[in-house]
């Protein structure tokens, strides 16, 4: 079986890989090129734990073949901080002690972060909503969404 | 496995022809479940995210032609559209979460015939009509004749849909989509109904299509349903003989979502709140 070379843009910078046509994006993420960040809950797309970015859409890169990020660009959650400086929801997670395992928190950061990007002023049940993708066996969510609450809220008074 | 991406539909016809064997990927938010779970094992998999008239979203005679490849989020994002077909675009944007509405597709709901599929008792009802392209040329079908039993459509060898047409939006019209499920979100229809009624100048029901989804193999267009509404002003007389039309026509199963007698039951309790919604929108008032 032959293997596709693909060229893709992944957190700003240019990236080539070799992958076989039946391996996932989430594969390739984190087999081929160790951005582990990224999970694999379920891989059916049930549990929003790989969630990445696609060309600016929120989608869960177990259900993406990596053949189809030709040309495209990908987000993952290592691109999120910049360098030591953590984006403002990483911040917002450990201040509210939104996560416990962690499993999940890669995925949910991922989905917030395209959130508030989309809405800047999202309500409650808008946020609930959007991550309904995500599944959280820890917290019982509370946590999760008074985070993103307050990171919305804190980024709104900042711009 | 090969990985092919056409960018005609013309190449895109050729390949699937040359492979019996080859599926189809679009949003790939079933077939990729498929493949993963190895229920399915394709010779080759053609994306069709490549060619550029099935990515886009046309208006055309009024009406709105919408790409095979172009996902949920797109469409729900486009306001004169959801404006046009609300109940098309609710039905579309309740299929799984934001992260599957990125990528799911309505002709990969059509084509995954689903018997609970949400989007297409709603797309019946607004008379979409599905183009298929295939290697003996185009032809338009209404989208109720594409599914001919769960799994199953009437696509024949080297067919692909194309685009979804969405008619132009009548006066004094609207419609609605609604479905049962027992939690709020990201979870998979017992009983779902589809409504687009058109009133005349005096408010009366002048035109009406019923879908039910989710109670027979395939989504039913019921003509004793629409039959209930006609004529009528949409009354609480009309509305009781709309539900027990809903209810007669349902032919479900019992399985873990739902006994025969409750989806028969709530079959009519739905089509009675959808029609209520889509008689709303047509006044106007919602």
């Amino acid at each position: 079986m032959s293997q596709i070379h693909v060229t893709a843009t992944i957190n700003g910078d240019e990236t080539e890989f070799l992958c076989d046509p039946t391996e996932t994006l989430l594969d390739v993420l984190r087999d081929h090129l160790d951005l582990t960040g990224s999970k694999e809950g379920c891989g059916s797309g049930d549990c929003g734990a790989c969630s990445i970015i696609l060309d600016g859409r929120l989608v869960c890169s177990c259900l993406v073949l990596a053949a189809e990020a030709e040309g495209r660009s990908v987000e993952t959650i290592e691109g999120m901080a910049e360098g030591d400086k953590l984006h403002p929801l990483q911040e917002k997670f450990i201040e509210h002690a939104a996560l416990q395992c962690g499993i999940c928190t890669p995925g949910i950061l991922v989905a917030a972060k395209n959130l508030l990007e989309r809405n800047p002023n999202p309500s409650e049940e808008e946020v609930r909503y959007w991550l309904a993708g995500n599944l959280c066996r820890c917290t019982g969510y509370d946590k999760i969404i008074r985070a993103v609450m307050d990171t919305a809220a804190e980024m709104r008074g900042a711009a | 496995m090969r990985f092919e991406t056409p960018t005609t539909v013309d190449e895109a016809v050729r390949l699937l022809s040359d492979d019996p064997e080859a599926r189809i990927l679009a949003g790939g938010t079933d077939l990729l479940v498929r493949l993963r779970a190895r229920q399915v094992a394709p010779s080759a998999v053609i994306d069709v995210k490549r060619i550029a008239e099935m990515t886009v979203i046309t208006r055309e005679e009024g009406g709105w032609r919408i790409g095979a490849a172009v996902p949920s989020a797109e469409m729900n994002e486009m306001s004169d559209l959801c404006a046009d077909w609300p109940g098309v675009m609710e039905a579309a944007d309740l299929i799984g979460s934001t992260q599957i509405q990125g990528r799911a597709t309505m002709a990969g709901n059509l084509c995954n015939a689903s018997p609970a599929a949400d989007s297409v008792p709603a797309m019946v009802a607004a008379g979409a009509v599905a183009r298929i392209a295939g290697p003996s040329g185009t032809r338009d079908v209404a989208v109720e004749d594409i599914p001919t039993g769960p799994g199953q459509t009437s696509l024949k060898p080297g067919e692909l849909i194309t685009s979804i047409f969405l008619p132009v939006k009548p006066a004094m019209s609207g419609d609605a989509y609604l479905r049962f499920i027992p939690r709020t979100e990201m979870d998979i229809a017992v009983v779902g109904v589809g409504v687009h009624v058109t009133l005349d100048d005096q408010g009366k029901i002048s035109a009406a299509r019923v879908a039910l989804g989710a109670v027979a193999p395939t989504v039913i267009l019921s003509q004793s349903c629409a039959d209930a509404l006609i004529g009528t002003p949409g009354d609480d007389a009309a509305l009781d003989a709309l539900a027990a039309a809903a209810t007669e026509e349902a032919t479900p199963i019992d399985d873990k979502r739902g006994t025969v007698a409750f989806r028969k039951d709530i079959a009519g309790v739905l089509a009675r709140r959808t029609a209520k919604i889509a008689i709303a929108r047509a006044k106007g008032d919602a």
